[in-house]
């Protein structure tokens, strides 16, 4: 069997795969916190929460309004995105002007609301979300069996993350987006309503956690802390990005989701840990992250 | 005669807990280009600001082709018709030549200087459009600054020391530019450390000291008032 620095080829390949359905939602959620920090100075702290929050309203559209798949994938980024436009009007907007500490308190507690709430709802076992007709079966890679779901995961990530780059980079929305995260205040006096995009940007992001919540479903399943440990994960892969970084949260997302599989080959034991090591190395070589401006 | 285009009255304004302007009191009539003189700390940028709603709290009132703004957001106030320049430039590193130039919204109906106009005003700007903002030289910044808000269609600008610090051939453009602006009938406030520069340029002048006017002079009497400037600006 052929190998690579002795690990079988196919298990490389195999867990290489795996890397990158977990780096694609990676990449998704740190692209959210990214955009929210950059221009809030927010730490989103409830970032896994509305992660969770998009699993189960994909879950309740099915069960009680017999919405499917497809169109919880629509839905449930919206009416999520909403409560996020709720929770900047009516909670973070009052805490600007404070330490940025604050920010990262109030959605903790937020967090730990939703999460409570949710348990206290539905009980805190997983919820099975069937995986949709078009998308069942599997790639026979030769190397390993890969679902058509992970696949398909893979790339609609990708798909997001590319098109909200564009978005960002090559648009005059997304000139006006860098400028206010940039400065604020001048932007707002060249005449540009700063707190209406801040609210919306907020939305934005939110709707990006629970886009990933509603892909992540049919895989995870649904439960009240599914996020809870993700998000951890995730914030150190911001850290890594660089703060902010739009173009470093999708790849350094990527790229820790390649690195969590090899650990798995190489050394399974550290795959949970790794992305942490990762993360005080760069802190301590470059604190402002992989690609993050000084 | 009208009403001024800009009417500070008893205008007081703060950072946090520390009071910067205690009662400026001035009038800016349209197609005027007036200077605000003084020494560094004497309040000339925080008017500006304090006009735009950039400061912390303000109180006092800040009337605005004849407006009150002193309670609007900062983007209310620039949709009267209001460009600020600010003094650090406030060029957008993130964003390009081209980004910058086009960032600002349209603040009037009939539109503002074309772009076609503004690239023959600063020739510079047009070859750069791809190059970040902030690789640009000091002095195509404070073109491109300038230029930024020309375009938009503001009647009333306010430039902070748009001279500072730049080679004397860019001062002499900007002292072309303001005035052809002044001969289309632009309204121009300038915050100056440069009494030359300004001196040639303003039809009035506002001195100012501890965040408040303090002198009050049209061009006709810098002359004579030579020992007072001299008093308060250290020239
Ligand atoms: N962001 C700020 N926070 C607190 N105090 C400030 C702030 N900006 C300015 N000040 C204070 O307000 C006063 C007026 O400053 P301002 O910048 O308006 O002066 P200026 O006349 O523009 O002078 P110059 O630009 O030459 O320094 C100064 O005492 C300054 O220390
Ligand atoms: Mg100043």
């Amino acid at each position: 069997m052929t190998t690579i620095f002795g690990y079988p080829l196919p298990v490389v390949l195999g867990q290489l795969v795996l890397g990158f359905v977990n780096g694609s939602f990676y990449a998704l959620l740190s692209l959210g916190l990214a955009v929210i920090f950059g221009l809030l100075r927010v730490v989103n702290f409830a970032h896994g929460a509305f992660y969770m929050l998009g699993g189960f309203v994909a879950h309740l559209l099915l069960i009680w309004f017999g919405v499917n798949y497809w169109g919880a994938l629509i839905l449930a980024p919206l009416i999520v995105g909403a409560l996020g436009v709720g929770v900047e009007r009516a909670l973070l907007r009052h805490l600007y002007t404070l330490d940025p500490l604050y920010g990262l308190l109030l959605t903790f507690g937020l967090a730990m609301m939703f999460e409570g709430f949710m348990q206290q709802q539905f009980g805190s076992s997983g919820i099975t979300y069937p995986v949709p007709a078009a998308l069942t079966g599997f790639y026979k890679l030769g190397f390993m069996v890969l679902p058509i779901y992970r696949a398909w995961v893979i790339v609609a990530s990708l798909t997001v993350c590319f098109l909200v780059w564009i978005l960002i980079e090559k648009t005059k929305l997304g000139a006006t987006l860098r400028a206010a995260t940039e400065n604020a205040s001048l932007t707002q006096a060249f005449g540009i309503n700063v707190p209406v995009m801040v609210t919306l940007t907020y939305g934005a992001g939110v709707a990006l956690a629970a886009l990933a919540g509603v892909l992540a479903a049919p895989i995870t399943q649904v439960s009240p802390h599914m996020g809870t440990s993700l998000v951890v994960v995730v914030f150190a892969v911001v850290v890594i990005g660089g703060m902010g970084s739009i173009f470093g949260s999708i790849i350094s997302g990527l790229m820790l989701g390649f690195v969590e599989g090899l650990t798995k080959v190489v050394y399974p034991e550290a795959s949970t840990t790794v992305i942490f090591v990762i993360m005080a190395i760069v802190l301590l070589i470059r604190p402002t992250g992989l690609f993050g401006r000084d | 005669m009208n009403a001024p285009l800009l009417e500070l009255k008893n205008l007081n304004a703060w950072y946090g807990e520390s009071h910067v302007l205690h009662g400026v009191n001035l009038e800016v009539h349209k197609g005027e280009v007036v200077t605000l003189l003084g020494r560094n700390g004497a309040g000339r940028t925080s008017t500006l600001r304090a006009i735009m709603g950039l400061t912390g709290k303000r109180s006092g009132s800040v009337s605005l082709f004849g407006q009150e703004a002193i309670s609007m957001a900062p983007h209310h106030i620039a949709r009267l018709g209001v460009g600020f320049c600010p003094e650090e430039r406030g060029i957008f590193a993130t964003l390009t030549t081209g980004e910058n130039l086009m960032l600002p919204p349209r603040v009037a109906k009939n539109g503002g200087m074309s772009v076609a106009h503004i690239f023959d005003m600063f020739p510079n700007l047009k070859e750069r459009l791809n190059s970040p903002g902030t690789k640009l030289s000091g002095g195509e910044q404070q073109m491109l600054a300038v230029a930024r808000i020309l375009r938009t269609g503001a009647q009333l600008l306010l430039l902070d020391e748009i001279s500072e610090g730049l080679a004397p051939v860019i001062v002499q453009t900007l002292g072309r530019v303001i005035r052809d602006l002044k001969s289309r009938g632009f309204t121009i406030v300038l915050v100056e450390q440069n009494f030359r520069f300004s001196a040639g340029l303003a039809d009035r002048f506002y001195v100012m000291d501890g965040g408040k006017v303090v002198h009050h002079l049209r061009q006709d009497e810098l002359a004579a008032n030579a020992t007072m400037l001299q008093e308060f600006l250290g020239v």
